[in-house]
């Protein structure tokens, strides 16, 4: 590039540009902000952490908008004032993931022990008992859900994007998906412990009718992450493949299916990893036992989650070890959850299409 | 494909039988499309079938008091209030994590940034209830007690404050971090679509960033904050566990926020459920299943709501 211009002088300058806070001064007030949090907030007045918080926030909202009005005038002080603002909300927001993760990790640290993981509930009274029943009644319930709902969900994406051609009634399948994706978790319950009720009589508790209420929470999700990783597959696979004569169903098996496999896989995955949570449904229909039960289509059976909802809110006479108990549980829980999740993204990302996108 | 074509007599190479094949698959397709149908209609269905006998339930049917309405009416005070506060705490919070995520952050770390919301998302509800007893109750006891102190004259702040802090006010807190990462996720990708010519004009005319947001960014994205905010709504009504951890069951109309245990705080229609289906039989049954078909008919209402003006949003463009 070739300079044509003539450096303005420093006369020329003064009436068309304002003045300009530094690069620096975010980070300057910023440091600013955490000394006068410390200093005055957490030592000098003796308001702690929270006070430190408090104080350093308070002053770079304050500080950095006052000078940039100085400065810079109203509408720049007023763009800095917001961009604290909107960084605030993010912080805030941190608050819950960083203390929910803290308090669950030290207060459920202590419980892990080998026997925590290898007993059941069956006979314990304080201390001395596991999670084994729960973590087998998680395992088959989930697993149960998940073999009712991935054929359903993944035949009726294929339905939707590959049959439905957006006639009248995949139109109705689509808006039921979107309704269905809104059912309260408590609601699926009760509609599980409904139909069961009619055919096993009342107080009917089994984990196949946890896994059917799971499965009702489960199948819009899936349908939902299919349809649009089978949206992606491009047209031309699907083509070339009529073209050579192969059937569409052969198509569909062969060619659009292997292309999504891996989207589908993700979502399938945070599908389970979202039901592997779910209380209320369970806590109606699977119900709580103290001991193992292998068979999900004879007898109650205690999943993690309510294991640790009944610790918490029917104690017993052993308060403190049942709620050491929930907090272990609740870790395992946690690790659960995260690490399908991970699973998940890692899935979604090693194993995604080189096509299409 | 289903056309039936005169060339069918002569077998296709291979011995498949394609015709027959496609039929099966798309058989089958169909079917699974129809379960949903069945599924839903089943779950109306037999709401409908246990939930509509107490209809005219007395006494001991509507755990003692005069008719039904009695009973759920307080009930669903409570879901509206508690799910309003959520909504109160979470709808500003999710714009702005939403904003910082699309349009403050450089872009390889908002990636991050979306990844650790959705991990709120992640959290199993119980545990946010485990969570929200044992640890926020107890944090927010001294902001209760100066709340109680100062703004007792507002009738949301009388008290008097329990020392576990199990309140209506907490339960809201919980539910406010549960409803955000549902918020945050749609208006982001919300925000994400603003078209850029919109914005670089804005920025070109010498408006601030935020002036770009405002003029550009907000207007674009209304119909879509609104979906996202009634989709919020209708997570933070249904849900159960974080309020019945949380709350204990009363029936109750009361807009005490700060206190509870008394009998003087709300309870919701899902928690109450939770915690009273244990004991419950018989009939008791059908009153409290007829109260999950008003929460399933008022969160079907609302997420119908947002999901309308959100698909109307898209028509005008």
């Amino acid at each position: 590039m070739t300079n044509l211009s003539t450096a303005p002088t420093s006369s020329d300058m003064a009436p068309l540009q304002s003045g300009h806070l530094p690069r620096f001064a975010p980070l300057a007030v910023g440091v600013l902000a955490v000394a006068v949090g410390v200093l005055v907030g957490g030592m000098a007045l003796g308001g702690g952490v929270a006070g430190a918080l408090v104080l350093g926030w308070l002053t770079m909202i304050v500080v950095l908008p006052l000078w940039s009005r100085v400065v810079e005038g109203g509408r720049k002080a007023k763009d800095r004032l917001v961009t604290v603002g909107v960084w605030s909300t993010f912080g805030l927001a941190m608050i819950p993931l960083v203390s929910l993760t803290w308090t669950v990790v030290s207060k459920g640290y202590g419980a892990l022990t080998p026997t925590f993981f290898q007993n059941s509930m069956q006979g314990v009274l304080g201390s001395g008992g596991g999670i084994y029943h729960a973590l087998m009644g998680t395992l088959i319930v989930t697993a149960v859900a998940t073999l009712i709902s991935v054929p359903i969900g993944v035949l009726t994406a294929v339905y939707l994007v590959e049959y439905g051609n957006k006639n009248l009634f995949s139109r109705v399948i689509t808006f039921l998906v979107d309704v269905m994706t809104g059912i309260p978790s408590i609601v699926a319950g009760l509609f599980a412990y409904a139909l069961f009720q009619i055919f096993f009589g009342p107080g009917v508790k089994m984990g196949f009718a946890g896994s059917v209420a799971l499965s009702v929470l489960m199948i819009p999700t899936v349908v939902r992450s299919s349809e649009e990783m089978l949206k992606l597959v491009p047209t031309d696979l699907r083509e070339a493949a009529y073209a050579l004569g192969v059937p569409k169903w052969r198509t569909v098996v062969k060619v659009v299916l292997p292309t999504a496999v891996a989207g589908i896989v993700t979502g399938v995955t945070l599908a389970i990893a979202r039901v592997a949570g779910e209380t209320a449904p369970l806590l109606l229909t699977a119900g709580l036992t103290t001991s193992l039960n292998f068979n999900p289509f004879e007898g109650r059976m205690t999943t993690l989650p309510v294991f640790i909802y009944s610790s918490i809110q029917a104690p017993g006479l052993y308060v403190d070890e049942m709620t050491s108990m929930a907090w272990g549980a609740a870790l395992v829980l946690v690790v659960i959850v995260m690490l399908l999740n991970i699973l998940a993204r890692v899935v979604g990302s090693v194993f995604a299409p080189k096509s299409g996108r | 494909m289903s056309i039936a074509d005169p060339e069918t007599e002569i077998p296709p190479p291979l011995g498949t039988t394609s015709k027959a094949g496609d039929a099966v698959f798309r058989g089958l397709a169909t079917a699974s499309a129809s379960v949903i149908l069945l599924a839903l209609a089943g779950v109306a269905a037999f709401l409908l079938a246990q939930g509509l006998p107490a209809l005219d339930g007395t006494g001991a049917q509507a755990y003692g008091f005069d008719n039904i309405w009695v009973y759920v009416g307080p009930l669903l005070f409570g879901t509206l209030l508690a799910a309003t506060i959520a909504l109160v705490f979470a709808a500003p919070l999710s714009l702005g994590v939403a904003l910082v995520i699309s349009h403050y952050a450089p872009r390889r770390v908002a990636k991050g940034l979306g990844w650790a919301i959705d991990l709120l998302a992640a959290i199993p509800s119980v545990i946010y209830g485990l969570w929200g007893i044992e640890f926020l109750a107890k944090q927010l006891v001294p902001v209760y007690m100066w709340l109680e102190a100062h703004l007792s004259f507002i009738p949301l702040f009388a008290g008097p404050v329990p020392t576990s802090g199990r309140t209506m006010m907490t339960a809201g807190l919980v539910l406010a971090v549960m409803a955000l990462p549902i918020i945050t996720a749609i208006c982001r990708e919300i925000f994400a679509q603003t078209p850029v010519m919109h914005q670089e004009a804005a920025l070109a005319l010498g408006a601030t960033r935020w002036e770009m947001i405002r003029l550009a960014v907000f207007p674009y994205g209304r119909s879509g904050i609104v979906s996202a905010v009634l989709l919020g709504l209708g997570r933070a009504l249904g849900e159960t566990m974080a309020v019945a951890l949380v709350l204990s069951p009363s029936i109750v109309v009361s807009f005490n926020l700060i206190s509870a245990e008394g009998g003087d705080s709300s309870s919701t229609i899902a928690a109450n459920i939770a915690l009273n289906f244990g004991n419950a039989s018989g009939s008791k049954i059908d009153t409290l299943i007829f109260t999950g078909l008003v929460l399933f008919v008022i969160t079907f209402a609302v997420n119908f709501l947002g999901r309308w003006i959100a698909a109307r949003g898209v028509k005008k463009g």
